[in-house]
């Protein structure tokens, strides 16, 4: 641990200047003051406080208390039954063997409302749930470069929440609850107004949303995995420019759900096994300006469903054993789909309109039917991805009683060679022969 | 004596040759399907349409067909000392013994071997209780008409009903009352034609009908329990034990 004292000789450099004597000598001076500058940026090392069962201090509060500036905590293995630490200071707390900390329902575990703090090792459990406030393992308000890193965190109602903070780095935290219901559970990792976030590698399962943000923007979400959570696994609004790489969302209540927010990447992302009434893969509302590409959306309800979304290019997905692959209201426009791969599907596209302001151009559909005689990989006649049956359902969800009759079959057929009621403008022109190697 | 004449029936049935080609077929089929698809469901729901036509449509024309053939002996049986029942529920069983026996060849036992669990399961109590179903219904055309063109006519208009035209209707309903929340109603619906009760049995089974949300979770609820098996199977036995009934009354009364 590195610490920088350079205060006295910048005190006195700036009364040498002030006092206006010196002006000559100006330069001399802040050569000289770079010089010591560079002498003072010394090696000192921050004092360690040992927290343990067998130390002098036999309590992590008592040693946040003692801690100065800059010291690190070394918390040694135990159980210390103890809520509502607060820490101001910079300081590193790092767990040696799993420590936990059990807050006994009593509360909050760590409050942190500083900048450079680190947080390593612990297991921290058990905070209880208030309907009053939120209470979290890990409480991060109007701080600055928080690390919070490879935590076990149990049953607690929130896991991490970052409120109104920046550069906070979340990073390879277990965070696992129990919940049955929303109403009575927390979310996992909790951002509100935060910046520059980077939340890599946690897994967490069990909360209402695995990963919630409003009003978080320039963040970075990798490789996270947010399963079982009894809503969404991750849930955004309000949050623009953030960018979401090879995270996967499994088996999650709801799926997941986006809303109201602008410049989003999504990148290499696993929508896995959402399945049940009114779950999607993902639920896209008023997400404009965004790029989705190299996900895998597979065995959800329905993979993605977009209301109210502009100017998203969907490219080099794969949509396979789902539902509905892709659920499109009449609202979305500018949206451009293009070498995805859509693989046995019930249903590859459905709508609620027949104004389509969107583009289809080049997938790859297994339901296509046509011939490519110039032998380009692409058909030769274009495609209606948009079954009569499901702008049947679409309307009249009752009609799942045909679901799969004969009959159904036939108007689905003697409709794909002459659409009436399907939307004739949602076409792919230029559907591929064979699937895209993604 | 039922026996006898159930014994007789049934040698009659398989010299006939036509089972056996429809035995065949059936294995065909499902052979095929099974090793075609790589994906289980999907075999099963490649299955499933051939299942809910090609069983319906045989059994109701097959046994039409056979009743009207056979008159000359069934002629000579109500001239013997047999009680009028015994003679109809003798050529009943005999029916449908022998092309329950197909369908277990054909397509049970396939099913059975490629999926040993429920699946398989209700493949083949779906495919048993159509056969049922549709014997019975044949029995009652050709009890209540003599004209055995007119009695064909009738068969494979009540097949294009149940497979077709029925859901149709059902269709029609949906569009004419869609304002209203009609998921109760189209449970009443699917419970009076044996296929779609059929279908909606064996989907669920797959796992199918879990992916159209509201109506999904309700007809899961609802055809998923215990409660809801009991009355499903109910009201198959129903489907076969009306019309048999019926066709033996009508045939008691017959002036042959």
């Amino acid at each position: 641990m590195f610490k920088i004292s350079i205060s006295p000789y910048f005190r006195s450099a700036c009364i040498l200047k002030m006092s206006g004597k010196y002006k000559l000598f100006r330069h001399t001076l802040y050569s000289i003051l770079i010089i010591i500058l560079s002498f003072a940026v010394l090696p000192s090392y921050a004092g360690i406080v040992r927290v343990g069962k067998n130390q002098a201090i036999q309590s992590v509060q008592q040693g946040i208390l003692q801690a100065k500036e800059g010291d690190t905590i070394y918390v040694h293995a135990g159980i210390y039954h103890e809520s509502k630490l607060i820490i101001e200071k910079s300081i590193t707390l790092v767990g040696k063997g799993w420590p936990v900390i059990d807050a006994q329902n009593k509360g909050e575990i760590f409050f942190i409302r500083s900048r450079n703090v680190w947080l390593q090792g612990f297991k921290l459990q058990h905070t209880g749930r208030s309907d009053m406030k939120e209470i979290g393992a890990v409480m991060i308000y109007d701080s600055y470069a928080i690390t919070v890193y490879n935590n076990q965190i149990e049953d607690a109602n929130f896991g991490i929440s970052v409120q109104n903070s920046k550069r906070c780095t979340i990073k390879d935290n277990h965070i696992k609850a129990f919940n049955k219901n929303e109403v009575l559970s927390g979310n996992g990792i909790h951002g509100w107004k935060a910046d520059s976030l980077i939340i890599i590698g946690n897994a967490i399962s069990g909360h209402r949303d695995g990963l919630y943000f409003e009003f978080v923007k320039n963040s970075l979400i990798w490789r996270n995995k947010s399963t079982e959570n009894v809503r969404y696994g991750i849930h955004f609004m309000f949050s623009n420019n953030n960018t979401y790489i090879g995270n996967i969302f499994e088996k999650n209540e709801s799926g997941v759900a986006v809303m109201f927010s602008s410049k989003i990447q999504m990148y290499n992302n696993y929508f896995h096994d959402n399945w049940g009434d009114a779950t999607y893969g993902i639920l896209l509302k008023e997400i404009t300006d965004s790029h989705i590409s190299g996900n895998s959306f597979v065995q959800n309800t329905i993979a993605l469903q977009m209301e109210g979304c502009s100017r998203i290019k969907v490219f080099k997905n794969k949509f396979i054993n789902n539902g509905f692959a892709l659920k499109i209201q009449a609202s979305c426009d500018d949206n451009d789909f293009t070498h995805n791969n859509f693989i046995a599907n019930t249903f590859d596209i459905a709508t609620n309109g027949t104004l389509v302001l969107n583009t289809f151009d080049g997938n790859y559909w297994d339901k296509y039917e046509g011939y490519d005689l110039d032998r380009d990989k692409i058909g030769d006649i274009s495609f209606h991805p948009v079954s009569l049956y499901s702008m049947i359902i679409a309307h009249n969800p009752a009609a799942l009683m045909l679901f799969r009759s004969f009959m159904v079959t036939l108007l689905d057929k003697s409709e794909k060679l002459m659409p009436i009621i399907t939307p004739e403008s949602l076409v792919d022109h230029f559907p591929h022969m064979k699937p895209f190697d993604l | 004596m039922m026996r006898k004449i159930v014994k007789y029936v049934l040698g009659d049935i398989i010299r006939n040759k036509m089972v056996l080609v429809y035995t065949i077929l059936l294995f065909v089929i499902s052979l095929s399907v099974f090793n075609i698809e790589t994906n289980t469901s999907k075999g099963i729901l490649s299955l499933l349409n051939i299942i809910l036509l090609i069983v319906p449509l045989t059994c109701i024309i097959f046994s039409t067909i056979y009743i009207y053939n056979s008159s000359e002996f069934i002629e000579l049986l109500v001239s013997q000392p047999i009680k009028r029942k015994t003679i109809w529920y003798s050529l009943y069983f005999g029916l449908v013994l022998s092309l329950s026996l197909a369908y277990i060849i054909g397509i049970g036992l396939p099913a059975l071997y490629y999926f040993p669990n429920a699946k398989g399961a209700m493949i083949l109590i779906v495919g048993l209780f159509l056969t049922w179903v549709f014997v019975s219904i044949a029995l009652l055309i050709a009890g209540s008409s003599r004209d055995k063109t007119k009695g064909i006519a009738i068969a494979i208009v009540s097949w294009l009903f149940f497979a077709i035209f029925y859901d149709i209707l059902v269709l029609f309903i949906l569009f004419q009352f869609q304002d209203y929340p009609l998921e109760g109603a189209m449970i009443v619906l699917s419970f009076l034609n044996p296929i779609d009760l059929s279908r909606i049995q064996l989907l669920l089974q797959i796992d199918a009908a879990a992916i159209i949300g509201y109506t999904g979770a309700v007809f899961k609820i609802f055809f998923g329990r215990g409660l809801g098996i009991l009355i499903c199977i109910l009201c198959m036995c129903a489907w076969f034990l009306v019309p048999l009934w019926l066709s033996v009354k009508i045939f008691q009364k017959r002036d042959i």
